[in-house]
């Protein structure tokens, strides 16, 4: 037995190939691709040595707990049908990768596609070895995103970026109704897995769920199937370079959609719903594939047309879903990816060398290429199911299936028909594709002089093509034991007696062959030149085009309409949107406390202290103050607003609150001297300019004035509710009971931030580090309006005196005002940096801690600032704010991971008191070291916004004294 | 003392969304410190007014958690008065970027008639 980590293995692979490609050096082609084929080359090793399992008719499997609650866990599952698909993206994956670094030319970024690659090539293995429905889905998603960025690989290119937008908007939307489609499907099987839901199809069948999870799931495979009518999206994702619609869009990421039908073909197949629509999609976009291949000019665009019309030939065997059906199915899947990848690699290789890919100019080739021209010859005789190759075997059996009985409706009668008519324009495009490009007197107006490709870029088209010819001569053989373990895994017991042999006699299938390679001929011969005359696209139809259809769709459902919805019910005022959201939350709130019932306690004076209620007479004041100054009167707003903060500072203090009442008051500190410093860049404004609003406004003030009246009121009447209620807490009663035994500190509140829920305080001194970055970064590439950059009024006066006192230099009085504040403020230094260490240091046990620690220290520096100018303080005094809030945050994150290596938890605390000598017992928790990330950490964010804020004046000076030099 | 609170913290939020409803972008900045402030007291007064109670605990001794007022509220608080800061600080910055973009200190960036 196998051990089952090799799921894993083979599933991570081509993700960590994927990262080490996206890493290299950009010029290296060679390196970039012998490591994503190496990983292609090793995957398929891997898929190999499953074989033995596999071939038993058992799947390998794996299972890793991922949301087991819910029922998604990462369950891996190899059976024989995956194991085809696995083995098909692996073996075409390296000969796509040994292409691809012949035709990506060095402009191109290697790397990245090589990567891309092998991510795509791991969401693909990904999808095939989910054992469980939802991650099946969750990597079906994946492809759609990683062939957006494939498709779109040229970016530079619109109809690459349009194409990409196309696919990704059609499969993604498809995957979504695929999710769904398993959410019912599990929710009826009782379970995501695999195993589970392939077995629970009865109960799926005759569940009223049964038609809405068919609809949607279908839709998920036709959608990636390029079915129609979700066709389109594939012709316009051939902007991709050939090597990915080589790979995604012949041989594997469109076969999703026919890999989903096969493998739920047991559970949701056998009802008339699913023969009449699966099979009627199918012969639908088997016929109108080839009708509309056969008239495209462009080489890949034909080729993309074809493989709707293949794909369409293998959903229409999943939907007639009989045993022998299935096992053709299976077949073709095998033999399309073969001779359709080699025909991509072949047209690719004719754009290389020519510099064109439109079949009206090409024409000859056959001398300058005889090698292309062979393998093009075997996988296009291939393509229209010509004996002796291995796309006839699949076809005789569809022809069979299509002929043989299922009920008998006028639709089954059909199918015969439209099978030979679909495969008769299989036929003829592929014949024009040959002898239209390939014969005929040589091309004369090629953009490059035609001639064979460096023989490794077409290996691999060679040995594809070599294998349609094995395949077709030596099926039982080759193949045999592949499709048998495939079709083991769908159909178990059921599986049909069926012959690979290339002579079955002569039946109604050969018949059909016959017709059907005969009326191609009978369309292509007399008829070619008329097509090639004709416009790109069948013939009085060409202008209806879904693709368009879907692009006017596009633009009414995601510009016109969103922007009349915009137009109706936006705006691009800020104040109309606050009122709307303050209105929501007033309504929140009112129907909140309508369905809770909440009960009003009577409003009661008992017990208040009269200097209380003194403080919040002044504190509301303030308040109003400073709602009614805000306009016209800055600086008084300013004041007013900072007795407001002060007096919410003694409540803190009342109300038994030490460690808020301290913050508040740094913080206060802080927020003033930031605001101040904002001031001097504001325009001007007077009390005089203008009092006389419109009624206009004056209704909105009043409207807003009862706005914020019945805010108030409401959240007054709310707290005032709560506070009356009786209190307990089991939470809180938890952390005062378990913060000095478990946290090792007395001070609860700071063992809350830092220990108990010390993850919390990492994401906030997180935002506080993005913050000061922010500011840092705004005000680095700012600059003030011009009219502030005037000298203000003060200034102008005190540079007035100055100049007219004699042995006075500008800056003198400013110099003398300030002497006495700035010789305390220089003294005062070391001790505020002595206060920040206490408050630092006895966090833990007594309020205090890294936030106002570090505030503190923040502001001993500011007060340098305030005291002197800018540079004599920095000339003596060099603050990096950037490497504390580094540091900081580095601190805060290894402490927390330090606690991994004892095998807890991300920022699991210990404590334990140390005893220094002359300081005695000292509290040596490792929330100590977290608190230092902190303290760091909040000393940078605050300086770097305050500094940043400062330097604009001093940039504005110096711009002034520029500016007054030039003048002079 | 409940009332005198609640009614400090009704005009704290009726002051501050006064003033986050009005044009100019400095009235807007004092409006959030003041609703920010009456955000605070709202949700420190959550766990009850309990005054000399404060929760630092005497070491070594059994809690009782009768005896202390309610940590979690004050944990929040905390927290929230670093960030309001925070949010100050951006907003003032950004108020004064765009006055330097758009030349007035209008919410909306431009001068709207009255």
């Amino acid at each position: 037995m196998l051990p089952t980590s090799l799921l894993l293995l083979l599933l991570t692979f081509p993700f960590f190939g994927g990262v080490i490609v996206a890493t290299m050096q950009r010029p290296s082609r060679n390196a970039s691709a012998v490591v994503a084929g190496g990983v292609m080359a090793a995957c398929a090793l891997l898929v190999a040595v499953c074989w033995p399992v596999v071939a038993s008719g058992d799947a390998l499997r794996d299972y890793n707990a991922w949301l087991p609650r819910q029922g998604i866990n990462l369950t891996l599952r190899l059976d024989g049908l995956a194991w085809i698909f696995a083995m098909m993206v692996m073996g075409i994956g390296l000969l796509v990768v040994i292409y691809a670094r012949y035709y990506l030319s060095p402009k191109d970024s290697a790397p990245r596609f090589f990567a891309l690659l092998l991510f795509f090539a791991g969401a693909m293995n990904g999808m095939l070895l989910s054992g469980n429905i939802i991650v099946m889905v969750i990597f079906w998603e994946m492809t759609s995103l990683i062939s957006f960025l494939l498709i779109g690989f040229w970016r530079s290119n619109a109809a690459a970026r349009d194409g990409a937008r196309m696919a990704l908007v059609i499969t993604g939307a498809g995957g979504l109704c695929l999710l769904v489609a398993m959410l019912i499907v599990g929710y009826v099987a009782g379970s995501y897995d695999l195993d589970r839901v392939l077995a629970s199809g009865p109960a799926l069948r005759a569940h009223p769920l049964y038609m809405p999870a068919l609809i949607l799931f279908l839709i998920g495979a036709f959608t990636k199937s390029a079915q129609f009518p979700f066709h389109f999206w594939l012709p316009n994702a051939m902007a991709a370079p050939t090597p990915v619609s080589a790979y995604l869009h012949s041989a594997t990421m469109v076969k999703m959609g026919v890999f989903l039908l096969i493998r739920f073909s047991p559970i949701f197949g056998g009802t008339a719903e699913w023969f009449n629509i699966v099979a009627g999609v199918g012969m639908v976009t088997l016929v109108v594939g080839a009708m509309v291949a056969l008239f495209r000019h462009d080489l890949k665009g034909l080729l993309a047309y074809s493989t709707i019309s293949h794909l369409g030939l293998i959903t229409a065997l999943a939907g007639i879903g009989s045993p022998e059906a299935i096992v053709a199915a299976i077949f073709h899947v095998m033999n399309h990816a073969v001779f359709k990848a080699a025909l991509f690699m072949a047209a690719g290789i004719i754009d290389h060398e020519t510099g064109t890919r439109d079949i009206r100019k090409l024409s000859g080739l056959a001398r300058a290429m005889p090698f292309t021209a062979t393998l093009a010859a075997f996988a296009a005789a291939s393509m229209a199911g010509v004996p002796l190759f291995n796309g006839f075997l699949s076809k005789e059996m569809f022809f069979a299936e299509s002929y043989a009985w299922h009920g008998g409706s006028h639709f089954d009668d059909a199918l015969p028909y439209i099978a030979v008519l679909g495969s008769a324009f299989s036929v003829a495009y592929a014949l024009r594709l040959f002898f239209s490009v390939f014969f005929g007197p040589p091309a004369t107006d090629l953009p490059k002089e035609p001639h064979e490709p460096t023989p490794w870029m077409r290996r691999p088209a060679e040995l594809l093509g070599a294998l349609c010819l094995l395949i077709g001569v030596l099926p039982a053989i080759t193949v045999g034991p592949i499709l048998h373990v495939g079709a083991l895994a769908v159909l178990g017991d059921d599986l049909p007696e069926y012959s690979l042999a290339l002579w079955h006699g002569v039946n109604a299938a050969l018949i059909m062959s016959v017709l059907a390679v005969g009326a191609g001929i009978l369309i292509y011969a007399p008829f070619h030149g008329f097509i090639a005359r004709g416009p790109e696209g069948p013939p009085f139809i060409h202008r209806l085009r879904a693709a368009r259809v879907f692009e006017l769709f596009m633009i009414y459902a995601t510009w016109r309409q969103p922007r009349r919805l915009l137009h109706v019910l936006g705006t691009t005022r800020l104040q109309v949107q606050i009122r709307v959201m303050i209105l929501m939350g007033v309504m929140g709130a009112i129907y909140a406390l309508w369905s809770g019932g909440a009960e009003l306690y009577k409003p009661r004076l008992t017990g208040a202290n009269p200097v209380f209620a003194l403080i919040w007479i002044v504190g509301a004041g303030c308040a109003i103050g400073a709602a009614y100054k805000a306009k016209y009167h800055r600086f008084a707003a300013l004041i007013l607003l900072g007795g407001a903060g002060v007096m919410t500072c003694v409540t803190f203090v009342w109300f038994s609150a030490p460690d808020l009442g301290l913050t508040q008051l740094l913080v206060e500190i802080v927020t003033t001297v930031l605001l101040l410093l904002g001031l001097r860049w504001l325009p001007r404004r007077r009390a005089d300019m203008v009092d006389n609003f419109s009624l206009r406004v004056r209704v909105r003030r009043r409207g807003d004035l009862i706005i914020a009246l019945v805010c108030g009121a409401g959240v007054a009447a709310i707290s005032y509710t709560v506070m009356m209620m009786p209190a307990g807490n089991l939470a809180s009663d938890w952390f005062l009971q378990h913060a000095y035994s478990e946290g090792g500190g007395t001070n609860v509140v700071n063992v809350i931030l830092v220990d108990f829920r010390g993850f919390d305080t990492f994401g906030e001194i997180s935002v506080l580090a993005i913050v000061g970055l922010t500011v840092f970064a705004l005000l680095r590439r700012f600059r003030p309006a011009m009219e502030s950059n005037e000298l203000t009024t003060q200034q102008r006066i005190q540079n007035e005196y100055d100049d007219a006192a004699d042995g006075r230099s500008r800056g003198d009085t400013v110099r003398d005002y300030l002497m006495v504040p700035s010789v305390i403020m220089h003294w005062m230094f070391p001790v505020i940096i002595l206060l920040a260490a206490e408050l630092f240091f006895r966090g833990h046990d007594l309020p205090g801690g890294g936030f106002a620690a570090g505030v503190t220290l923040a502001i001993a520096f500011l007060l340098q600032y305030l005291a002197a100018d800018v540079t004599w303080v920095e000339d003596r005094l060099r603050i990096l704010p950037v490497r504390w809030i580094g540091t900081g945050l580095l601190v805060s994150a290894t402490t927390g991971m330090g606690s991994w290596i004892f095998g807890y938890p991300f920022l699991t605390a210990h404590s334990q008191y140390v005893t220094l000598p002359l300081v005695g017992q000292v509290p040596a928790a490792t929330a100590l070291l977290f608190d230092a990330g902190v303290f760091m950490l909040v000393v940078g964010a605050v300086v770097i916004m305050l500094i940043a804020i400062a330097h604009q004046s001093l940039r504005w000076s110096r711009a002034r004294e520029k500016a007054a030099e030039e003048e002079n | 003392m409940e009332l005198i609170l609640s009614l400090a913290i009704g005009a704290l939020v009726a002051s501050g969304t006064w003033l986050v409803l009005r044009p100019r972008s400095f009235q807007v900045i004092v409006g959030l410190c003041l609703l920010s402030y009456g955000v605070n007291l709202f949700i420190f007064s959550m766990g009850r007014l309990r005054m000399a109670a404060p929760p630092i605990l005497s070491k070594g001794a059994e809690v009782d958690p009768a005896a202390y007022t309610d940590p979690i509220p004050q944990a929040l608080v905390l927290t929230a008065i670093v960030i309001s800061f925070a949010t100050t600080a951006l907003f003032l910055v950004v108020l004064l970027a765009a006055r330097g973009f758009s030349g007035t200190d209008h919410v909306d960036g431009r001068e709207r008639d009255l």
